[in-house]
């Protein structure tokens, strides 16, 4: 009895969940089928959902016409290296705030997420000058630092949080062994910490990914990431969903797969200490 | 262009800066419309004539002003050639930012550059920029469905024919509108049309003293008339409309005029793209009797900027882009109706481009802009559709929010024009005048 | 613990984060400051002198500056009230059990992979377009007018973009807070014959206000500077212009590099009022 309704009420569960689930991923879906039709066919009246010739002409007109692989890279460097830059710096910041607290600690922690709150636009001019000054300007060294600066307030606080949860006596024993600083960071604390700072990188890498104020406009050809590919394909002349789609598609592929591939770590991993 | 004449452009150059390699590498920022991209597919023969590379930064149109305004007023030399309009031009060459056109060699027939193009990419007399393609606007109709209105369009409309016109043709069961308008907010976009419009009915931006004008008569009757007509003609979400979303409402079929850049008329009359393709037609853009017609002047053009280490490379590309050997090369490649128009005299006097069915009327339309008296009281500005100064990006967009606002229903004509007023006083003083 | 010798650790290690970012606020903020109080346009020959508060008045008196702190406040509102209420649901429901769980928190956190720039344009174009939108198609397919959203609903419209955004952030944060759900007591609750709303109010909602703390937190910190959103659907037009976006017209269309830097200065303070504000209401939340 008691079997039954437990079964009744998982299937109700699962119904609900897989229609919210869906309607939220549709957008997404509806982008991606798009990208497989021909533009005629993606401002049709009504639209075709499924049924259509799937076509793959507008993939290879994207990749005629930009070079889809730099981009790519590009990316890929500037949010990684951004990111474990930005861990490198992050984790013995981290660290002492959490095992070395000071009266101040917690405004240390809060002004760094201020620094933030600088409306990014409102000092182009001052940075691009900067820029130009040490050359960075389309350099993707550049860009990682300036992505790296802009999420280090971020990470810091995630590994903060995680390094909190890790208890101090096992530091302590670490020590009367005779462990020193640097070892006790690298041998005890670091694996402990690792599902935290897993999920610190993954966070991190994806707002890295996604942003698009500095990286398009530091950047002209070699440092030019995915957000700036985008923008070759954002209002043309005419209305193209269908190459707008593929493009799009193009662009968010990468981190959707990736992000699909470590979504357990995400969901156990991402408590800016909200759990205690 | 031969290669002879492209290596004697670079030698001399190379005579008076110092010239690296041969080969180089030039960096292009552009705009994402399909002149460019096509340009950018041809981008070999280029590199086959010359031996120079050319990297592309395509970006759409309001990404690449800012980026290239950025850049050039810092400095910056991210890239060797930039899109630039004919609003920038002047304002960048009075800066000394732009490297000057003048020497470029007499194959390239300078002459040939439409005279209303050539003075607007000039700043002194001196050619700053080269136009890539030319545009006015026009009246594009539905000749099926002006038949059917039991109507004939005349060569010159008037305003009040177009009105009428757009009243009889409208049909929104059928999902036909009369006319559809640019609505879409931005100094570029609906702004750009009320402002040529506004010339046509005798209004302008400022008097002789830079006082803004919004408080007259001739533009509380021009954003009437237009609200009045897009509400009553116009398609549903006139006011987030612009250039790409009516373009392709009138290639579905479902406006029966557009007035707008004579560029679009290769879009709407390619059948691969439209559906209405041999029911076009095309008619100057209207007027009220008072001298001026609410067409404006367009260029894309292609300026260097200022500094650049590869200047040589950079003015062969441009002679390259712009020459008449270029239209050849897209004519064959592509057919004549979608080779870079309004830019040659010689391209409007070739037979083969006389057959293109918007050919006659787009250099009409071009023909009767003249950016140096656009309105019909004296204005102390240069610019058709625009204001060539430098903070009339911002306020003008500011004010075309307004005007999109008023359209919207969520004010009225008069409050938008007192905003307007208001936004374009501040913004002057801030600018110091 | 702390020995002296490992208090001047700790700092020596976090000199670095420290340094960096006290540079990373210092260069900008000095240049904002230095600029705000200048005559500074790029495109009339760049600094033209100093002109005390003037672009400070010249910025708050404008028109455009208390509707775009409104629209600001309205959109950060909006959008947090959205995202927590149907986060915390979302979290509820997706702790229970169920068949492709899996599945559906990859279908649900796959909002926050998507560039906003690309989302933008997808809601725009695809959905949010009178004619071709597929919510056009969709409301006359029920012989409704179809909405403009964008100008009839521009606020309305950016909000649920962005919330669509964001909603996985505030799931995946609340949901790890469920878990983490002491279920002896629910299950004691449950003995004692506590009703459902009893029990969501009285004990899961606790339990959850230290994460709702977290994600209002965050998502502030974000959501006070989307641009992306706003420049690809509306632009500012019909009250959708936020601070932000100001600035952004004042400094990159109007090329008044003085105005919009004062602008800066102005959206610095309304930043940390609402900071300010958030730490005086939930900052208890976050304390030990």
């Amino acid at each position: 009895m008691a079997r039954s309704v437990t079964s009744r009420r998982k299937a109700l569960n699962t119904l609900v969940a897989w229609t919210i689930g869906l309607l939220i991923f549709f957008p997404i879906l509806w982008t991606i089928l798009t990208s497989f039709k021909t533009e005629a066919q993606a401002i049709s009246d009504p639209p075709v959902f499924l049924f259509f010739d799937w076509t793959l002409e507008n993939y290879a007109v994207v990749q005629e016409r930009s070079n889809y692989m730099r981009f790519l890279w590009n990316s890929v460097i500037i949010a990684g290296g951004s990111t474990i830059l930005g861990i490198i710096i992050a984790i013995p910041a981290a660290w002492s705030m959490a095992f070395v607290p000071s009266r101040r600690t917690k405004d240390i922690l809060l002004w760094m997420l201020s620094t933030k709150m600088l409306p990014a636009v409102g000092v182009l001019y001052p940075i691009y000058l900067i820029f130009i000054q040490f050359g960075l300007l389309d350099n993707r060294f550049g860009l990682v630092v300036v992505l790296m600066l802009i999420n280090l307030p971020i990470i810091v606080w995630m590994l903060y949080t995680y390094f909190k949860e890790i208890p101090g006596e096992i530091l302590e024993a670490a020590r009367m062994d005779g462990a020193s600083l640097k070892e006790e960071i690298l041998y005890v604390l670091t694996p402990m910490a690792i599902p935290g700072i897993a999920s610190t990188i993954l966070l991190n890498f994806i707002l890295a990914w996604n942003e698009a104020f500095w990286t398009l406009n530091l950047t002209a050809v070699n440092a030019a990431p995915l957000t700036a590919f985008i923008a070759s394909y954002s209002s043309p002349e005419g209305l193209f969903f269908a190459k707008l789609s593929a493009a799009s598609t193009m662009a968010i592929a990468p981190i959707l797969i990736l992000g699909w591939f470590s979504q357990k770590q995400l969901v156990r991993g991402l408590t800016f200490g909200a759990v205690k | 262009m031969s290669i002879r004449s492209a290596l004697r452009a670079a030698t001399a150059v190379c005579l008076i800066t110092t010239c690296g390699a041969f080969a180089d590498t030039i960096t292009i920022a552009t705009v994402n419309n399909g002149d460019m991209i096509r340009m950018q597919g041809l981008t070999d023969d280029f590199t086959a004539k010359t031996g120079h590379e050319v990297e592309w930064v395509t970006l759409e149109e309001n990404v690449l002003r800012q980026r290239v305004t950025t850049d050039i007023s810092t400095s910056g030399g991210a890239f060797d050639i930039m899109t630039i309009g004919m609003y920038e031009t002047p304002i960048w060459a009075a800066n000394g930012w732009l490297v000057s056109l003048d020497d470029l060699p007499a194959e390239y027939d300078v002459d040939d550059i439409l005279p209303a193009m050539r003075g607007g990419l000039s700043h002194d007399g001196t050619l700053y920029a080269a136009p890539f393609y030319g545009e006015s606007s026009m009246v594009m109709y539905r000749t099926d469905l002006m038949e059917a209105a039991g109507l004939e369009m005349p060569e010159a409309p008037t305003w009040e024919f177009i009105a009428e016109a757009a009243r009889a043709m409208t049909d929104k069961d059928n999902e036909i509108y009369g006319i559809c308008l640019r609505g879409k907010a931005g100094w570029g976009e609906n702004a750009a049309f009320i402002t040529a419009t506004a010339n046509s009915f005798g209004a302008r931006w400022f008097d002789e003293n830079w006082t803004p004008q919004f408080d007259t008569q001739p533009w509380a009757d021009t954003l009437n008339f237009y609200i009045d007509l897009l509400n009553d003609a116009g398609p549903p979400g006139a006011s987030t409309n612009g250039f790409n979303e009516n373009l392709s409402l009138f290639q579905q079929g479902k406006c029966g005029m557009w007035i707008d850049a004579t560029v679009a008329a290769s879009f709407v009359t390619n059948p691969n793209d439209s559906t209405v393709a041999d029911k076009v037609g095309f008619a100057l853009a209207p007027d009220t009797g008072l001298g001026k017609r609410g067409n404006w002047l367009w260029a894309w053009a292609l300026a260097i900027p200022a500094g650049t280490q590869n200047e040589a490379a950079a003015k062969e590309f441009i002679q390259w882009a712009t020459s008449k050997e270029y239209i050849e090369l897209v004519a064959e490649k592509e057919g004549w109706a979608n080779v870079p128009p309004g830019a040659r005299v010689s391209l409007y006097e070739n037979p083969n481009y006389q057959e293109v069915p918007f050919a006659e009327m787009t250099l009409k339309s071009i023909q009767s802009a003249d950016p140096l008296n656009p309105t019909v009281d004296p204005v102390p500005y240069v610019g058709v559709q625009f204001v060539a100064i430098p903070e009339f990006a911002g306020f003008a967009t500011e004010v075309g929010q307004e005007f999109s606002a008023a359209l919207a229903g969520q004010q009225t004509a008069e409050e938008a024009l007192a905003k307007a007023q208001a936004i374009t006083l501040d913004a002057m003083e801030a600018a110091g005048y | 613990m702390a020995t002296q010798h490992s208090r001047s650790a700790a700092r020596l290690m976090m000199a670095p984060a420290v340094i960096l970012l006290l540079g990373w606020m210092l260069v900008p903020l000095t240049m904002t400051l230095l600029f705000s109080f200048k005559q500074y346009l790029p495109l009339r020959g760049g600094d033209l002198g100093w002109v005390g508060f003037d672009n400070y008045v010249r910025f708050v008196s404008s028109s455009a500056f208390w509707p775009s702190v409104v629209a600001t406040l309205t959109i950060v509102g909006g959008v947090l009230l959205i995202t927590i209420v149907l986060g915390v649901l979302l979290a509820l429901l997706l702790d229970q059990p169920m068949w492709g769980q899996g599945i559906v928190r990859i279908l649900v956190i796959a909002p926050f992979f998507v560039m906003p720039t690309v989302s933008a344009l997808v809601w725009k174009n695809m959905f949010m377009d009178p004619v071709n939108g597929l919510f056009a198609h969709l409301w006359k397919f029920f012989g409704a007018e179809p909405v403009q959203w964008l100008s009839q609903a521009s606020l309305e419209s950016i909000i649920l973009i962005v919330s669509w955004q964001w909603l996985p952030f505030a799931t995946l944060i609340l949901l790890t807070a469920v878990q983490s759900l002491d279920s002896e007591q629910l299950e004691a609750a449950e003995m004692d014959g506590a009703p459902k709303v009893k029990r969501f109010w009285f004990i899961i909602l606790p339990h959850l206000s230290r994460a709702i703390t977290v994600v209002v937190l965050i998502q502030t910190i974000f959501l006070l500077s989307i641009f992306a959103e706003i420049f690809v659907t509306t632009q500012g037009s019909f009250g959708s212009r936020t601070l932000t976006y100001l600035i952004y017209q004042r400094v990159l269309e109007s090329q008044n590099v003085g105005l919009g830097s004062a602008g800066g200065v102005y959206a610095i303070i309304l930043a940390n009022i609402v900071a300010i504000f958030l730490m005086r209401i939930v900052g208890k939340n976050l304390d030990n």
